[in-house]
């Protein structure tokens, strides 16, 4: 069985903004797909839909056997410790050390007091610090998230995913902020995590080579549709002009096709 | 290049515009409120040698000073306390009315409705109207201080919510954490040190209102103030007032170097 399946998905903000069109698509175990698509086209929407940060407005939703359109708080909350999200901002606790917003990728599983009270177990502790080790960031450890760079902000928020033990990470434009060094750094990690840790990947990419050389499989997403959806290697020149609706020498990666 | 000539030519003619308008205004209201602006500046010699002559505490003043400093600690105690529970009532009362909750709309629009509503009746007039239910007492200073205190903190910590945790709110829901668990992991370290400045601040400006409110309610540091003031004992009330002066000064100190540390 698939582990997310999108079935006839459309989103509508304020009964007038289209954003996602009749969306069906599945992702099994283990893949690594990056999303690709013209600003606006849909893609953080798409994203959102699956964690309900975003409800759809029409469609469903499967993930991991559980119908997450039309699941109770209870459940939407259990399903949310299942996929992680890793966001362009990465939105981390600023005020809090790098060891504390990693241990949040567990409050999802700890009872209310011991979330309030930042209560974690020891054994979560060790966790949270090998994790930190394997994304280099043991000397930062301690450190408050506003003394970190954008790349090693991102690896915290990576980390913080990590933590949760989740079968999918969601990943919104993770390097859009990011130089190309720390860039390829965040996406070695995400791969490393995909092969060895047998995490899914769904990611929503602007670099349409960055997007090629880490994905096996990519989907095209143009005005809330689908336009293409399919191995890497199928993604012809003409179909990226396609995606982003552009034309020879208008785009800035160099599509070597 | 026409254009940007414009903008600026139209800025210079606001500002004209703006200016002689000002001018207008003050000078109609003078006329109106028959307000002469030259017999004002005249009289500030005879104004400053009076206050010479009779606001300069004297000896008997001194002899009365622990007598003040006395109200005087009773006047703060009452403004930290008034300000520290205000403020944690407002904290999680502005909860409901911040974006990021999002509990629901009418809620959030109550929330500002209600915090509007005790913030804009003016602290002087909730002492009055609560002089009915408690009299003179030092309770009717308390809530009077309690009430505008309340309105404004739940109106400056929705927008400091608002502000500071919106995106580490929404990391934090992502992972699958209940809204207590987000308001103590999430909310309360992002916003603590917009918090901790607005209740510094409150502080202050509470000390401040309640030597008036004293006056009215005969309690603190205003009762005394009034005592002396009505025994024509201008000495004595000029120290008081300068005792508040300090008073002001001593916590805005201590509020910028607590500042320093926490933030
Ligand atoms: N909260 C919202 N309220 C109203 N409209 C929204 C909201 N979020 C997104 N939209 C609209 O939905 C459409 C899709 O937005 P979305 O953010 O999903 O695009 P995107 O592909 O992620 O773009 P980008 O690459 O710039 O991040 C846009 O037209 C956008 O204006
Ligand atoms: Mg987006």
């Amino acid at each position: 069985m698939a582990l997310l399946e999108f079935q006839h998905v459309s989103k509508i903000y304020d009964n007038v903004t289209r954003a996602l069109e009749d969306v069906t698509f599945t992702v099994e175990e283990g893949e690594f797909v990056s999303i690709i698509g013209p600003s606006g086209a849909g893609k953080s929407t798409l994203l959102r839909c699956i964690n309900r940060l975003v409800d759809a407005s029409s469609g469903k939703i499967i993930f991991d056997g559980q119908d997450v359109t039309s699941c109770s708080k209870k459940e939407l909350r259990e399903i949310r410790t299942k996929t992680a999200m890793i966001f362009q901002h990465y939105n981390l606790v600023d005020r809090l050390s790098v060891v504390e917003n990693v241990l949040h990728g567990r409050l999802g599983q700890k009872s209310t007091l011991s979330g309030v009270a930042g209560h974690y177990t020891e054994k979560e502790k060790e966790e949270a610090f090998r994790i930190i080790q394997e994304m280099g960031l043991i000397d930062q450890a301690y450190k408050r998230c506003d003394e970190l760079s954008g790349g090693q902000k991102q690896r915290v928020g990576i980390a913080r995913a990590i933590m949760q033990h989740p079968k999918l990470i969601l990943c919104d434009e993770p390097i859009a902020s990011l130089d190309p060094k720390s860039s390829k750094v965040i996406m070695d990690h995400l791969k490393e995590i995909n092969e060895n840790k047998k995490i899914t990947c769904l990611v929503n990419l602007h670099q349409v080579d960055v997007a090629m050389k880490y994905s096996g499989r990519i989907i095209g997403v143009t005005a809330g549709r689908i336009v293409y959806d399919g191995p890497t290697e199928g993604l012809t020149k003409e179909m990226i002009h396609e995606i982003y609706q552009s034309n020879e020498n208008d785009l800035i990666t160099d599509v070597a096709g | 290049m026409e254009q940007t000539m414009d903008i600026f030519k139209r800025r210079k003619m606001t500002y004209t515009a703006v200016f002689l308008v000002f001018i207008a205004v003050f000078a109609g209201a003078s006329y109106v409120a028959d307000f002469r602006v030259v017999d004002g500046i005249l009289s500030f010699p005879a104004a400053i040698s009076w206050i010479a002559s009779n606001l300069i505490p004297d000896q008997a003043a001194l002899e009365r000073l622990p007598n003040i400093l006395d109200k005087l600690l009773e006047t703060a105690l009452v403004s930290v306390a008034v300000t520290v529970v205000a403020a944690i009532f407002a904290f999680f009362f502005s909860l409901l009315g911040s974006n990021i909750t999002k509990i629901h709309f009418a809620v959030k629009r109550i929330v500002r409705i209600i915090a509007a509503f005790f913030r804009n009746v003016p602290d002087v007039v909730w002492a009055m109207l609560l002089m009915f239910s408690f009299g003179q007492n030092i309770l009717t200073g308390f809530f009077a201080l309690f009430f505008t205190t309340f309105g404004l903190l739940t109106r400056a910590f929705i927008e400091t919510v608002d502000e500071v945790s919106s995106d580490c709110v929404e990391a934090l829901e992502a992972t699958g954490a209940n809204l207590i668990q987000m308001v103590f992991q999430g909310i309360i370290p992002s916003s603590l040190p917009g918090i901790i400045t607005w209740v510094l601040y409150m502080i202050e400006t509470n000390i401040r209102s309640s030597t008036l409110i004293g006056v009215l309610t005969a309690t603190g540091i205003g009762y005394l103030f009034d005592l002396y003031y009505k025994r024509l004992d201008f000495a004595s009330a000029s120290l008081v007032v300068l005792s508040i002066v300090v008073l002001v000064l001593v916590i805005e100190t201590i509020s910028n170097k607590l500042r320093e540390v926490i933030l």
